[in-house]
Parts: structure tokens; C-alpha cells; sequence
């Protein structure tokens, strides 16, 4: 018993986090983010932390620095880092150890850098405020980590500011940074949960190394089960704030026994069968456009059909030209050359000069529901305004028909005076498609709705759009970067690379090989729920990503 | 070309063209008033030949577009032409003012500049405690308090009961420094009083609104002390909107300062304006005006051409 508590590098124990919530117009409310956790690190070893977004997976990573974000308090329990309790810790012991034993990964490393700086100055600040190392090891120590993570030109990447570098480079720095004092323990908290799938690969790839090679501990954040099954050693898996389940790896993975643990194993098993082609409901032909004062072509020669009740599923990275194909749809971008064709008739390319019906027809739902509401209107005004604006309804009968879209989306009448900011991120989406369907379209565009969702909730949105689909007769053009959610959900996939549709067909044919080089390295980037699967992609790699 | 370049070249162009807007609207609105130079200089008594035979002399018979860039030109070439009341020539009595009013405006700006911004790194970083509430109430207090009201204050109780130093600011030609320095201690305390808060409260919130981002708890996370990450790592960011509200203070202490200089007696610019505004010399105001607005439109231009500077994304593209 003795020998374990030696070897715990980090230990933590019955943690308990709070923190105090003003909700406006009632008295404070006591909060509890975390409860009764315990778990532990040995040295060398990765612990994953899983769950969905408010599980307190971040919160616990903080704490292992002693650090509570906005007004939480460590509230009780211990938390021994090597072997002495960091809770109660006085300011000046906390910043001697934040940076020396402990460093952190932040999920978006494009904003956890500071733009005013050069990236050498700042990934080795740690080590110099120290006084770790003098500036020519630390910077000797900076390129030698630059190479190890495959950053390109490791000797002059340094000199560059952030906005210089791409994001998946950004997180390779930040792993260098975490590395740099040459730390215990580094906090890994969603590193490359911003990233593009086939940049993601690039940067586990590189942190799983680094990790490897450094014999650091580490605590890795994800919501993503196939992403910490890849890099983690343990498993806890945390909902609410509090254990669900804690195990090895192999354990969570391959006999889970709770069963959340189990839903979150098998998320994304929606089953869609394919439907025939029918007449199309929108063609896009030979479509090329740019933006303004640029002389470079973001959408070239696409050509896309999408058949009434069908979903088109659009796919690729960022940069793609995914959602500026959604733009040229709707009119925001006009196209430089090509033709829309929309429910027999050919759309206009600019906005300003679309009919009305072109326009109640063709609705969209966005990726951040949260920014596509107005948040000082209630869920009853913001369905309510296209009944009036397309439908002229008004009083009771807009008020009929606002209740019978709440009923649809499987809310309930009660939502009809709440405001967007006292509903959940899936309940917002859920608003969002009710606002889409209140215009009776034809063609729903939909721009990365579940991306910003937790797994579980995403899957609850897929569902309700094809059961919509099914009622309504309502066709999709399914913009994601995301293949789980293509294959829940799509007919018929367009994968666009650089502006250009590489592969177009049905789904079944699209996701059978052989493929085209972009497609096998999309489609083989996606991580998979086994172990191994890192080690075994690389193996088979074909090309190399574009995308970082 | 370098962004940066193109930028700056911009703003100067567009400084220049602003410049010639103002003098358009000050020749002209001068010339709008009614009555001309001539009758001003003759009073209303003069008789209607005497008027003609002037308005000949001086040319203010010539087309008004014509006048204007006559006055323009020489304006450009440092001939402001001549005040009506004594007959000196403007430029050379503009000149000694001018020198005065920047004197007693570098000396506060050098002073209220880097206390402000260091009162308001303070306050920023005990947001909400004792010391924030202090700096912010005593600057506060000290703006809202009428120029005038504040300079009989200074004087009354650091003049007149202490004796420490001169309630007069009178300077002239041949003084040495030290004298000079002694002479304007009291007009700068005031116009300090003045212009701190202004400053302070817009580095503090320009602070805690940089201490929102990510990079700040990165910062934090390394072990930094809460002065080391606002110095380091919070006030780059913050430099733009800081540098705007500076140059907007260090051009009223050029352009705003009547007051204080009528209190203290001191020979600068605004004092000047107003004796020739009471006595309606217009070509002296006309020139007083085209100062003011150079000043004010130079010092703009280069808070945006700092703010350009002060962002790596201008700076450093891609």
C-alpha cells in the first residue's frame, strides 16, 4: 500500500467541486460540478477522462493545477500531486508548481496563444519564469520538440506568431509548450477536438509520441470514446460530475458494464436505409465562385443533384468549400458561372432577387444554434415569424400552429415562452429546425447542426431530422466534416476537396472501395472504438493530409 | 507592398484630405460671417471709399476660391499673414504660443500618460477590490471636477497657504528650464487631474476585457504572477484601444486647455485664441483654428498608424 501511494504521481480523491449560480431574479444557487471523484496516475502512464460536455471532465483536469475556472471552488477531498495535497495550496506554492510539475493543453490552441507573441517566446516562458533551463537550452529543447511533433521547419517554426501557423500546427506547439519545462504531468484537455478529422490523426499521432517518448503522465480530456481509446491507458467516464465508470481501457472499450457507458460505445448506430433517386428537387450545375476581391476560386465546376426527400450529404475539411456551396444555394455568394435549379425553376443568383416562395422553400439551420437565435426572443416569437412573414398567420392560429412545431421537434407546448438561453444546446437545434419547418421548404439546408452537440444529444437531432424527412417529404443538404453522422444519415454523398467534388454518387457507392486517394484518407481518419486502430491506420496510409 | 505600408499610407492620405476639408470649412465659415476684414478694421464708422480702397488693397475683391488657396498656399509656406489688431505678422506671434502650449502639454502628457496606464494595470488587476475602487474614485472625482474649480484649488491651498509655488505661470523668452518647469507645476497638476481618468479607466477596461481570453488562463497556468500576465501577456492586446483614448487626451491638452491657461496666466495658445476672438481678428483665428486642427487630426492619425503597428496580423502576414 505503501509502495502505490509512492508511485501515484497524481491522486486524487472524493473530489468535490462547487461553484455559486446567479440566475436572474432568484437567490444564488450552490452548484456541484463535480462529485465524490477519485482516481489516480502512476508515472508514465495516460489517464482518459470522458464524457459530455457539463460531465466536469475539464473541471477535473484543471484541478490536478489546483486551478477552478470562473467562480468554482475545490471544494472538498484531496488531491495529492506527488504525495502532497495541492488543494488548499497558497498562491505562491500553486504558481511554483503550475508550469513546473503540472502543464495544460487547451482544447482551441489557436485562442490559448497569445496573438501579441512570438510562439518560441511563449513556449518557453515556462521554463525560463522558472529558471528550469537558461533560454539557449530551453530553445535548443523548443526545436527539438518542433521536430519531434513533425512541425514543419523546426529550427525557424518558433519565430512565427499564431496567426502565422494552422490550427493542427498550433496544437503541435502547444503540445511542445506543455512538454517544454519538462513537467510530471501534462493535462491534455480536448486537443484536437477543433481539428479536421485527417489533421487530428496527424497531431494523436504526435502527441501519443511525444508522450511516449518524453515517459510523461498525462490526463487526456475527450468527448470523443474512439479518440482517448487510441492514446489512454484508463478510462474514467464521467457524467454529471460524477463516476459512471473507471477501468482500463481495454475494460471501458470492450466490456463496458454501465449502461451509459455501453450508449456511448455504440453511439451512431442509427440505421438509414438508402431512398431511390426521384425528381430532383435542386440541381447544381457546374457551379464556380469566389469571393469578393480574391482571385481564387473557392467552389470549381461543382455539379450536384439532390432528389425531393432525399438527403445530400456534403463532406470534407474545413476549407473545403462545403459551406460556400451552401452560400451559393442560398444567394449570399453569387456564382460566377454555373446554374441552380430549385423545384423546377432556376433560382436567381443573388438573393435581392428571389421570389418570395424561392425563399420560404429553401430554409437553413446552422452549426451554432445559440448565435442563429435572437436571445431576447422567446422560442414562441422566434417559430412565429415565418408563419407570419410566409403565411400571413396571426393570434391564435400562429399560436395553433407554433404548438403543433413544438409537438414536432418532440418539445412540448410548455416551451412556447422560454427564451433560447433557458434551453439546452440540443433543445436550441431543436428550435432552429422548428423555425426551418415553420416555412413548410422543400430543401433544408443544414450547415453543421450537430458538431457543436455531444454525441448522445447529436444522434437524438439525426433521428427527429429523418423521422422529419419521413412526415414531411422534406429534402437535405447535410453539410458535415463528420463521417459518422454522413453514414447515419445520408442517400447520397458528395466529398469535396479544395473546392472540387471528388467523389459523388450514393452512399453505398461512395463509402465502397476503391476509392480515390482523398476519400481512403477521410474515410481511414476517422478514429475507430479499438484499440489499435491508430497503429494499424499508419501503417496503410496513402497520402498525405491537406489539411494542416 | 507590405500591408503595413499600404495601411499607413492610407490613414496619411486620408489625414491630409481631412486637413484639406477643415481648412474649406474654416476659411469659408469665416467668410460667412458678416461684415469682411476691412470693416473689421475700419470699425463701423468708415466711410463707404475707405472701405473700397482697402478692400482693393487687401484683394478681397477677388474671386472667394481664389482667396482661398492664396490663403491656403500661404498658409503651406508659413505666411499666416498679419493680425488686424497690431499688425505683427501671425505666424511669428503663433510661434512662440504654440511653443509655450507644447511645452506645458508634453510635460502633463509625460506625466498623466504612463500614471494613467500604470493605475490602470492596478486597477485591473484588483478588479472590484480596495484598490481599484480607490484609483477609480480619486480620478474620477478629479475629472468631475470643473477645470477652473480644480486650478483655484490647487492654487489656494499649494500657492497661497503652502507658498510652494508660483500662482502666476508667467513664462518668457530667455527663461531657463528649471524656471519654466517651476512656472507651469501648478497648471500641470491640473490639467493631470484632468485627463488621468479618461486614460485609466480605458487601459483597465481594455485590460479585463483581453482577460477574458484563453491565452490569459494559459498565461495563469504557467505559473505567472497576476502583474507578470497582465504586463506581459494582457497589455499588448490591449495597446490599441489605449492609444486611441491617449491621443485623444494629448490632443485636448493642446487644443482644450483655455481654461487652465487663463487661470494660471499663461501665455499659450488658448489664451492667444481668445483675446483675438474678443477683438474678432479673424485671420489670427483662422490660424489658431488650422492649428488646433492639424494637431488633433495628426495625433489621430498616428493612434491608428500605433494601432496598426501594434497588431502582429499587419505586422506579420501570412
Amino acid at each position: 500500500m505503501l509502495d502505490q501511494v509512492k508511485t501515484n504521481l497524481l491522486e486524487i480523491k472524493n473530489l468535490r467541486i462547487e461553484a455559486t449560480s446567479y440566475p436572474p431574479g432568484e437567490a444564488p444557487r450552490k452548484v456541484v460540478l463535480v462529485d465524490d471523484v477519485s482516481v489516480s496516475v502512476q508515472q508514465g502512464r495516460v489517464l482518459g477522462l470522458i464524457g459530455e460536455s457539463g460531465a466536469g471532465k475539464s473541471t477535473i483536469g484543471l484541478s490536478a493545477m489546483s486551478f477552478a475556472r470562473g467562480g468554482a471552488r475545490l471544494a472538498g477531498g484531496q488531491i495529492l500531486l506527488n504525495g502532497r495535497d495541492i488543494r488548499e495550496a497558497g498562491a505562491g506554492e500553486l504558481r511554483g508548481l503550475r508550469g513546473r510539475e503540472v502543464t495544460y493543453v487547451a482544447q482551441s490552441a489557436a485562442a490559448a496563444f497569445n496573438p501579441a507573441k512570438r510562439l518560441m517566446e511563449q513556449v518557453i516562458e515556462t521554463s525560463l519564469h522558472h529558471k528550469l533551463m537558461p533560454r539557449a537550452e530551453a530553445e535548443a529543447r523548443a526545436v527539438d520538440l518542433f521536430r519531434k511533433l513533425g512541425l514543419p521547419n523546426p529550427e525557424t517554426f518558433g519565430s512565427r506568431y499564431p496567426h502565422q501557423v494552422s490550427g493542427g500546427q498550433l496544437q503541435r506547439a502547444m503540445t511542445a509548450m506543455a512538454l517544454c519545462p519538462r513537467p510530471d504531468l501534462v493535462v491534455f484537455d480536448e486537443p484536437t477536438t477543433a481539428l479536421d478529422v485527417t489533421t487530428q490523426i496527424d497531431v494523436l499521432v504526435a502527441i501519443k509520441a511525444a508522450i511516449r517518448d518524453t515517459g510523461v503522465a498525462a490526463l487526456y480530456i475527450t468527448h470523443d470514446l474512439a479518440v482517448v481509446a487510441q492514446v489512454a491507458d484508463d478510462i474514467l467516464v464521467l457524467r454529471g460530475g460524477k463516476k459512471v465508470e473507471y477501468g482500463t481501457t481495454d475494460q471501458i472499450i470492450n466490456s463496458p458494464q454501465q449502461a451509459y457507458t455501453q450508449a456511448l460505445v455504440s453511439v451512431r448506430s442509427i440505421d438509414h436505409a438508402e431512398k431511390p433517386d426521384s425528381a430532383p428537387v435542386l440541381s447544381v450545375a457546374n457551379i464556380t465562385a469566389r469571393y469578393k476581391g480574391t482571385n481564387f476560386d473557392v467552389l470549381k465546376n461543382v455539379t450536384v443533384d439532390l432528389s425531393a426527400g432525399q438527403t445530400l450529404a456534403v463532406v470534407g475539411e474545413s476549407g473545403s468549400g462545403k459551406s460556400t456551396l451552401a452560400r451559393v444555394i442560398t444567394g449570399l455568394l453569387p456564382a460566377s458561372q454555373g446554374r441552380i435549379t430549385f423545384a423546377g425553376r432556376t433560382l436567381s443568383a443573388d438573393l435581392a432577387s428571389r421570389t418570395k416562395d424561392d425563399l420560404r422553400e429553401l430554409q437553413m439551420i446552422y452549426q451554432m444554434a445559440d448565435t442563429a437565435m435572437n436571445p431576447r426572443q422567446t422560442v414562441g416569437t422566434i417559430i412565429g415569424r415565418p408563419l407570419e412573414f410566409y403565411f400571413g398567420l396571426k393570434g391564435a392560429a400562429k399560436r395553433a400552429r407554433i404548438q403543433e412545431l413544438l409537438e414536432e421537434i418532440e418539445m412540448g407546448a410548455g416551451f412556447i415562452d422560454r427564451y433560447p438561453a433557458e434551453l439546452s444546446g440540443g433543445q436550441k437545434q431543436r428550435v432552429c429546425i422548428a423555425r426551418a419547418l415553420a416555412a413548410k421548404p422543400k430543401l433544408i439546408i443544414c450547415d453543421e447542426v450537430t458538431s457543436a452537440l455531444d454525441p448522445l444529444v447529436a444522434d437524438g437531432i439525426l433521428k427527429l431530422l429523418l423521422a422529419l424527412q419521413e412526415r414531411e417529404g422534406v429534402a437535405y443538404l447535410f453539410i458535415t466534416h463528420d463521417l459518422a453522422t454522413v453514414k447515419a444519415i445520408a442517400d447520397k454523398i458528395a466529398v469535396m476537396y479544395r473546392g472540387q467534388v471528388v467523389r459523388y454518387g450514393s452512399k453505398t457507392d461512395v463509402l465502397t472501395p476503391p476509392f480515390d486517394d482523398y476519400t481512403d484518407l477521410l474515410l481511414s481518419s476517422v478514429p475507430e472504438m479499438k484499440l489499435g486502430w491508430l497503429e494499424s491506420v499508419l501503417a496503410s496510409r496513402k497520402m498525405e493530409s491537406g489539411g494542416n | 507592398m507590405h500591408p503595413v505600408v499600404k495601411l499607413v499610407t492610407q490613414r496619411l492620405a486620408l489625414g491630409l484630405l481631412l486637413m484639406l476639408a477643415v481648412s474649406a470649412l474654416i476659411f469659408f465659415g469665416v467668410e460667412a460671417l458678416p461684415g469682411d476684414t476691412a470693416q473689421a478694421m475700419l470699425g463701423q464708422s468708415a466711410t463707404p471709399e475707405a472701405l473700397a480702397n482697402l478692400r482693393e488693397k487687401m484683394g478681397l475683391n477677388e474671386p472667394v476660391l481664389w482667396r482661398y488657396g492664396h490663403w491656403l498656399y500661404g498658409f503651406l509656406t508659413g505666411d499666416m499673414g498679419v493680425a488686424l489688431t497690431n499688425g505683427e505678422d501671425i505666424a511669428k506671434s503663433v510661434g512662440g504660443r504654440l511653443g509655450n502650449t507644447l511645452f506645458l502639454a508634453f510635460w502633463a502628457a509625460l506625466i498623466s500618460v504612463p500614471l494613467a496606464i500604470l493605475l490602470g494595470l492596478l486597477a485591473a488587476r484588483y478588479n472590484g477590490r480596495w484598490p481599484d475602487r480607490l484609483i477609480s474614485g480619486v480620478t474620477l472625482a478629479t475629472i468631475s471636477l470643473p477645470e477652473f474649480v480644480a486650478g483655484y484649488l490647487v492654487l489656494y491651498f499649494l500657492a497661497v497657504k503652502l507658498q510652494l509655488f508660483p500662482a502666476m505661470s508667467m513664462v518668457f523668452p530667455g527663461m531657463g528650464v528649471f524656471e519654466r518647469l517651476s512656472a507651469i507645476i501648478l497648471p500641470v497638476i491640473v490639467l493631470v487631474m484632468v485627463v488621468l481618468a479618461h486614460m485609466m479607466r480605458m487601459t483597465r477596461a481594455a485590460i479585463l476585457n483581453v482577460m477574458q481570453s484563453a491565452y490569459i488562463e494559459t498565461a495563469e497556468l504557467k505559473g505567472l504572477s497576476p502583474l507578470t500576465v497582465i504586463w506581459r501577456h494582457a497589455f499588448p492586446n490591449a495597446i490599441a484601444p489605449v492609444v486611441n483614448v491617449v491621443m485623444l487626451n494629448l490632443a485636448y491638452l493642446v487644443v482644450g486647455v483655455v481654461v487652465v491657461e487663463v487661470v494660471f496666466v499663461y501665455p499659450g495658445m488658448g489664451q492667444y485664441l481668445v483675446d483675438h476672438v474678443t477683438k474678432r481678428d479673424l485671420p489670427v483665428v483662422q490660424a489658431c483654428g488650422m492649428i488646433f486642427a492639424a494637431v488633433y487630426i495628426g495625433l489621430n492619425i498616428l493612434a491608428d498608424v500605433v494601432s496598426i503597428l501594434a497588431n502582429p496580423r499587419l505586422r506579420h502576414p501570412k
